[in-house]
């Protein structure tokens, strides 16, 4: 009855997918953006660094009596000082020609400019950061150019930059578990809404197909919507179709019953002899009819009532007795005993009229093979589990039949000539599903049918 | 000493044109290990303790000490930085040079604070104030000067009795000289009142401690000023008429350093020296000839030590140090 749905993807696997996804892209975004800028911060505390070095040494040059004097304050490579003691490197240049310091420490950019100059080198195998400036110094009727190129080593830096990119790598991360975290979190409560929703239908009562009136969010309410406008339609369908039994049965039982009292009024009025026939033909015909559409109706109150199944506390033994007491008349009439055996009490959760109309199917199925003068014998059982077994001393099923019997409309090779629809045996295996049990056809050793129904 | 020189030089005269060390001394000889060649302003006295006591540790090492002036000691490596593997000197800034320059091999693995060492390559192992020694002879009636601007006052009162009888190192010689002048300069203009003074007093120029102390001793001269502490006192200890005098008004400390040269055929037994060098205190503390131990900066001002950092290279820069010494020419020869 409840087919599973086609399942493609999950909702909650998309959702926490995205979230972690772009959690890791804004992660790594982040970590490169921190180190980045961290970077360029640290480079730019080292370019202060010499340049106020340069600076310095710029301001102590000096044209004495016309010769420059270059008076390096101790300050200025005192500045430099690093953590990893980074190497210094600085030369002076006077119109360009190498003055004093490191001779391969090379002027960097044309002379004349008075620019600052940052640059990254490298030098004796070391990267450096360089800065070049000038300055240009009046004397008495001369003028000279000064120009100062200063180089420091960047292993401090770079410590600091590894410092900075671990710092900032545990700052991404720490960001990426926290927001991971809090996309599991949201996908759980908003995936929650939606199995709160599912819990409040599965818990509903089978006859309850009133609407939802408990708030969901924004988003949920169409769902809602569309599912409260199915089972509006469900339930009137549903009474429909109640109506629709009631109203056939009464339609199609009554006039039978008035055609066949005619028809028996008839026969005991005609004195001919193949009228007589004809007439006892037609009244077989309408009980065959009758008794069909007795089934047909039972069937689908059956089916109806399988679907909303309302279980009441019975005994089974007084139930079926009583059953049993209202068919002797028709099993006397076939010369035919029933006897009802098992325990004296049996008590059991169902529906009464369901189980009462399988075992009379399958009661009125034993009397409808069972031979003249013999007994049907009806059990009822508590254990080993509760059941009611019917059985008879007729021909039994075929064997290689007893698989398909169950089915709708199916009759036995050797049902030819006997009253039935086919149903009877479907609406025992229909209740017995109902209830969660099966039924068991098998034959006899001795001979002759047995029908368990388990509950 | 002298005599065991000789030995040496008979014994191995392919060392002939080694000419003229200072001291030159095989340790461990005929060891199957490395060989170590230590070149160092270190007097033979002092360090000999703690290289016996390395040989003693690592017998397969045999090492070769070489004694020089610091800014001797300095033009050899600069021009064949091969020729050693261990390079000691108290001249720090021209050790430090060295360094900056990548003379000196970086041993990453030698732990040592911070400010004993300079970019893994320079490591320091002493701390020995320069100080003022003086013949307690000259000075008797009188009090013992114990600042610099006293000092300038006792020469001032008796310049008959001093004159030719001062001594100081020439810094255009002696790189220690150098580093202590203008460390001097740096901290107190009466350094340069100082030199003014013991220039009037025809002072004689020496470029090193120890014959500054041997004429001292002597009695050649009376006073000597920025002497190497630890020479001092091991004379001081054996000539009871010297007094060493660590100046009060301010006191410059330097560190004896050492480092291992960049083109080291035996890095291994050289890292093996320093990590020595730093971590042992070979000699007993009362022993005359032992160098001081590395005393950490207390933060009193009075004991301010050299820092190892770039700043040492200021002095050594061309210009400036020709500014320095036509200053300390105009001050000192007269």
């Amino acid at each position: 009855m409840t087919a599973n749905p086609t399942v493609s993807g999950s909702l909650r696997n998309r959702l926490v997918l995205a979230l972690i996804g772009g959690a890791a892209v804004l992660a790594v975004l982040l970590f490169l953006a921190v180190r980045n800028y961290a970077a360029q911060v640290a480079q730019q505390g080292q370019d202060n660094i010499l340049e106020a070095s340069v600076t310095s040494i710029l301001d102590a040059a000096a044209l004495r009596d016309g010769v420059l004097e270059v008076d390096i304050p101790y300050a200025a490579f005192s500045m430099l000082t690093t953590p990893s003691d980074d190497r210094v490197f600085y030369a002076i240049y006077q119109d360009g020609a190498f003055l004093s310091g490191y001779e391969d420490l090379l002027l960097a950019g044309a002379s004349g400019q008075s620019d600052w100059l940052f640059t990254s080198g490298e030098l004796r195998g070391e990267r450096i950061r360089q800065v070049s400036a000038s300055r240009t110094l009046v004397g008495l009727g001369r003028q000279t150019e000064i120009a100062i190129v200063l180089g420091q080593t960047q292993d401090a830096l770079s410590q600091t930059l590894d410092q900075i990119s671990r710092n900032a790598a545990f700052l991404g991360l720490g960001f990426f578990l926290l927001t991971a975290a809090l996309s599991f979190w949201i996908t759980s409560t908003t995936i929650g809404q939606l199995n709160r929703l599912t819990t409040s239908v599965t818990r509903r009562g089978p006859q309850d197909l009133s609407p939802f009136k408990k708030p969901v969010p924004r988003e949920m309410a169409p769902l809602v919507l569309s599912l409260n406008s199915l089972m509006g339609r469900l339930d009137q369908s549903l009474s429909q179709s109640e109506d629709f039994i009631a109203e056939a049965a009464h339609r199609v039982r009554t006039p039978l019953a008035t055609v066949r009292s005619y028809a028996e009024a008839t026969l005991h009025r005609v004195e001919k002899k193949e009228n007589r026939e004809a007439l006892r033909a037609m009244v077989r015909a309408i009980d065959e009819s009758s008794r069909a559409a007795g089934q047909l109706l039972d069937h689908a109150m059956i089916t109806f009532r399988a679907d909303h199944l309302e279980r009441e506390d019975v005994d089974l033994v007084e139930l079926i007795r009583e059953l049993v007491q209202r068919l002797t008349p028709i099993a006397e009439m076939k010369e035919l005993s029933l006897s009802l055996r098992g325990d004296t009490k049996v008590l059991y959760s169902g529906d009464p009229i369901l189980i009462q109309n399988a075992v009379r199917n399958m009661i009125d199925n034993a009397l409808k093979y069972a031979p003249a003068d013999s007994v049907v014998e009806i059990e009822v059982t508590a254990t080993p589990e509760v059941a009611v077994k019917v059985s008879d001393s007729g021909p039994g099923f075929p064997a290689e039949e007893i698989e398909q019997l169950t089915r709708r409309f199916e009759r036995g090779k050797n049902a030819a000539g006997t009253i039935g629809s086919g149903l009877g045996l479907t609406i025992a295996q229909d209740v017995a599903t109902a209830h969660g049990g099966t039924l068991v056809l098998n034959n006899k050793p001795t001979g002759g049918a047995c029908v368990v129904l388990s509950l | 000493m002298r005599s065991l020189v000789t030995l040496v030089f008979l014994a191995f005269p392919c060392f002939l044109w080694a000419q003229d060390w200072e001291d030159q001394l095989v340790f461990n000889d005929g060891a199957e290990g490395a060989h170590l060649r230590i070149i160092s302003s270190t007097d033979t006295v002092l360090f000999a303790p703690l290289i016996e006591g390395f040989v003693a540790r690592n017998p397969s090492i045999s090492v070769e000490y070489f004694v020089s002036g610091t800014a001797d000691i300095d033009r050899r490596v600069r021009a064949s930085p091969d020729a050693f593997d261990i390079v000691v000197s108290s001249a720090m800034d021209l050790q430090l040079k060295l360094a900056n320059d990548g003379f000196a091999l970086a041993l990453k693995d030698i732990e040592a604070p911070h400010w004993t060492q300079w970019h893994h390559s320079l490591f320091a192992f002493t701390t020995e104030p320069a100080a003022i020694v003086i013949n307690r002879e000259a000075f008797e009636g009188q009090d013992i000067p114990h600042t610099r601007q006293s000092l300038i006052e006792a020469l001032r009162e008796r310049p008959e009795e001093f004159r030719g009888k001062v001594g100081t190192y020439d810094v255009r010689e002696s790189g220690l000289g150098y580093l202590f002048a203008t460390q001097d300069a740096r901290a107190s203009e009466t350094y340069w009142r100082l030199m003014e003074v013991m220039g009037g007093l025809d002072v004689r120029l020496y470029c090193c401690s120890g014959e500054m102390i041997n004429d001292l001793a002597d009695g050649k001269i009376l006073v000597a000023y920025n002497v190497l502490g630890s020479y001092a006192a091991v004379r001081a200890e054996r000539k009871d008429a010297l007094e060493v005098i660590f100046p009060t008004d301010f006191q410059t400390t330097m560190m004896r350093t050492a480092l291992v040269s960049e083109e080291t055929q035996e890095p291994d037994a050289a890292e093996a020296f320093i990590n020595y060098l730093i971590t042992e205190k070979p000699v007993a503390q009362d022993s005359p000839s032992s160098l001081p131990p590395l005393v950490l900066q207390n933060g009193a001002t009075d004991r301010e030590t050299i820092g190892l950092n770039p700043s040492l290279l200021t002095f050594l820069d061309d210009l400036k140090r020709k500014k320095f010494l036509s200053a300390w020419e105009n001050a000192v020869i007269q």
